[in-house]
């Protein structure tokens, strides 16, 4: 290790030792103060996306190669810490009201950031797992940071069985793939692959392993029973920010390891791929359909969300269309997220004591009582549905076009039908919202109406400009390959 | 010599007992046992490998850091059990099952 390979990855390292310095600060800022261990966390946040901004995309190797610095980190590293800046922001009030106000929150939110970015660096399968266990064991805590609430509780155990049970495949699955190559580096995989050398059949399981590990961590159907139940049980601010941490680090993972190493077991790789893709399309839309609960709603549409992510994936061997398809996934996470995070701070503002306020019912009269949080919802289902003069249209746009290129027309015209499905349930609120009358008890708060407008005018704001969007993301793929 | 074979035999075994273990087991603590023997399975699996095919310090640097890890995670899933015990008086999950719909 030399100062040069700490210097490569310098935003990581300051975001993890900032971390402990503020974990360690928290224990001398009194109790009623905690906004301090918030300020000084979103402080770190901004610095390091500076760092990460000024460094800019220019591909750098360090230690030993295991990791990578590249244009594709730095978009999804944006991504993350400006996802980590909206964790906070939504974060700060809830914890106060729900009294769960106790610091360790924000560090546990920073070392998850850390896991996520040293995800989008990993360059060896060995980072790849060490990325994984950071990134999961603090969303293990946030999801039960409400301790004294029983479905908190349950919900973090369900998510760190699962999680673990999913580590430990990908782990069987890295150690497969060294033993057929004798490499855990991408490089060497990749070298083993094209001469051929290596062990086909350990191959295929070990790449079978990783994908089913990844797809619990993105929540793809048969492997998404786990998902509804924590994003109801989880705090909510816990919820918005692992529904876009964890799966766009995992489809981090997938994009990086499968599109370098694994094109030529695509011929075994891509039917599966497509019956995952379909499978979880159907099922997220139609069970979304019949829930009441706005957070269990939610989880079902992130699910759907994935299906339409892997949808676009299913190419990925294809070595025309897998660029502009790694960039239509990149496009739709940037999307993705300013949605999800805008919905949530919604929804948080209308969470009271005791979990009341997240019926669907109870959102009738908020379009009349509060124009501009029903006109942010209203903006966020649209673009969730993908419906024009939405960031989330154009990312569906792309997604379904890299699929059509890919010769995928039959999976393309399944998400076409499921989308109109999901226009139902997403549309329902807006309905409940503006039809039904009502007076919800809203609890504001600057930062999580800052946080909901900014993102609605952005997400309105991005979609007259897609076409620059969409070149941000395929410079980034550019230094990908 | 025991042929390396034997070796990946016995790792598939005990990653299958474990699979089974966290499928199967009604106790949380079972579970957890189980998600251990798949980790330490894994690592029969990295050193024969290592000790076999691949002389060099990939594989033994991947065991050290699985252990760390693993044993981070113990200590994660403990405290979430020892609190839900508390509260609950079980470590039974479906006994705990306040999250449907």
């Amino acid at each position: 290790m030399t100062i040069n390979d700490l210097n490569t990855i310098l935003p990581l390292v300051v975001l993890a030792g900032w971390s402990v310095v503020v974990l360690l600060a928290d224990l001398w800022i009194p109790k009623d103060r905690k906004g301090w261990t918030a300020a000084l966390s979103a402080v770190g946040l901004v610095v390091v996306l500076g760092l990460t901004l000024a460094r800019g995309g220019t591909v750098q190797k360090a230690f030993f190669g295991t990791v990578l610095v590249d244009g594709f980190a730095l978009y999804l590293d944006i991504i993350f810490l400006v996802g980590g800046l909206a964790g906070i922001a939504l974060a700060y009030d809830y914890l106060k009201r729900m009294e769960l106000e106790r610091g360790e929150y924000y560090p546990l939110l920073l070392i998850a950031i850390s896991g996520m970015m040293l995800m989008t660096y990993a360059n060896d399968l060995i980072i790849v797992f060490l990325a994984l266990e950071l990134l999961s064991l603090p969303l293990y805590i946030m999801a039960g940071f409400a301790r004294f609430n029983l479905q908190s509780e349950e919900a973090a155990l369900k998510y760190f069985l699962l999680g673990s049970f999913a580590s430990g495949l990908v782990l069987y699955g890295v150690a497969l793939l060294f033993g057929a190559s004798g490499h855990t580096d991408l490089p060497g995989l990749v070298n083993t692959m094209r001469a051929g050398t290596g062990n086909q059949a350990l191959f295929l399981f070990g790449a079978a392993l990783l994908l089913v590990g990844f797809s619990f961590k993105t929540g793809i159907v048969p492997f998404h029973m786990w998902m509804p139940d924590v994003y109801q049980g989880a705090p909510s601010p816990a919820t918005a920010f692992m529904s876009v941490g964890a799966k766009a680090a995992g489809f981090a993972a997938l994009m990086r390891v499968f599109v370098t190493v694994f094109p030529s077991l695509s011929d075994d790789l891509t039917p599966i791929l497509w019956a995952l893709a379909a499978i979880t399309m159907v099922v997220g839309n139609v069970l979304a359909i019949s829930q009441k609960n706005i957070k269990r709603l939610l989880a079902y549409s992130s699910i759907a969300q994935s299906g339409y992510l892997l949808m676009a994936f299913v190419p990925y061997a294809n070595a025309e269309v897998s660029s502009d398809s790694i960039a239509a996934m990149l496009f739709y996470l940037l999307a993705y997220t300013l949605t999800t995070f805008g919905a949530w701070a919604v929804i948080i503002q209308m969470e009271q004591q005791e979990r009341r306020g997240l019926e669907v019912a109870d959102y009738a009269g908020l379009g009349k009582r509060h124009p501009w949080l029903g006109l942010a919802m209203t903006i966020f289902m649209l673009s969730f549905t993908g419906v024009p003069l939405t960031l989330g249209f154009w990312g569906k746009f792309y997604l379904f076009s890299t699929a059509v290129e890919g010769g995928f027309v039959g999976l393309a015209l399944i998400g076409l039908l499921t989308s109109v499905v999901s226009a139902f349930y997403y549309l329902r609120v807006v309905v409940v919202m503006y039809m039904q009358p009502g007076d919800p008890p809203v609890k504001q708060n600057r930062w999580v109406n800052l946080t909901a407008l900014l993102a609605a005018a952005v997400v309105v704001g991005l979609a007259f400009i897609p076409g620059s969007v969409l070149d941000l993301a395929l410079q980034a793929v550019l230094q990908l390959q | 010599m025991i042929p390396l074979s034997w070796y990946l035999i016995f790792s598939a075994a005990l990653f299958s007992i474990g699979l089974f273990g966290v499928l199967a087991r009604k106790n949380v603590i079972g579970m957890l046992m189980g998600v251990e023997l798949m980790l330490n399975a894994v690592n029969i699996n990295l050193l024969a490998f290592w000790s076999y095919l691949y002389a060099g310090v990939n594989g033994l640097v991947f065991v050290a850091i699985v252990f760390v890890a693993a044993a981070a995670e113990v200590a994660v899933g403990l405290a979430l059990i020892i609190s839900i015990y508390r509260r609950k008086r079980t470590v039974v999950p479906d006994e705990v099952d306040g999250l449907r719909g």
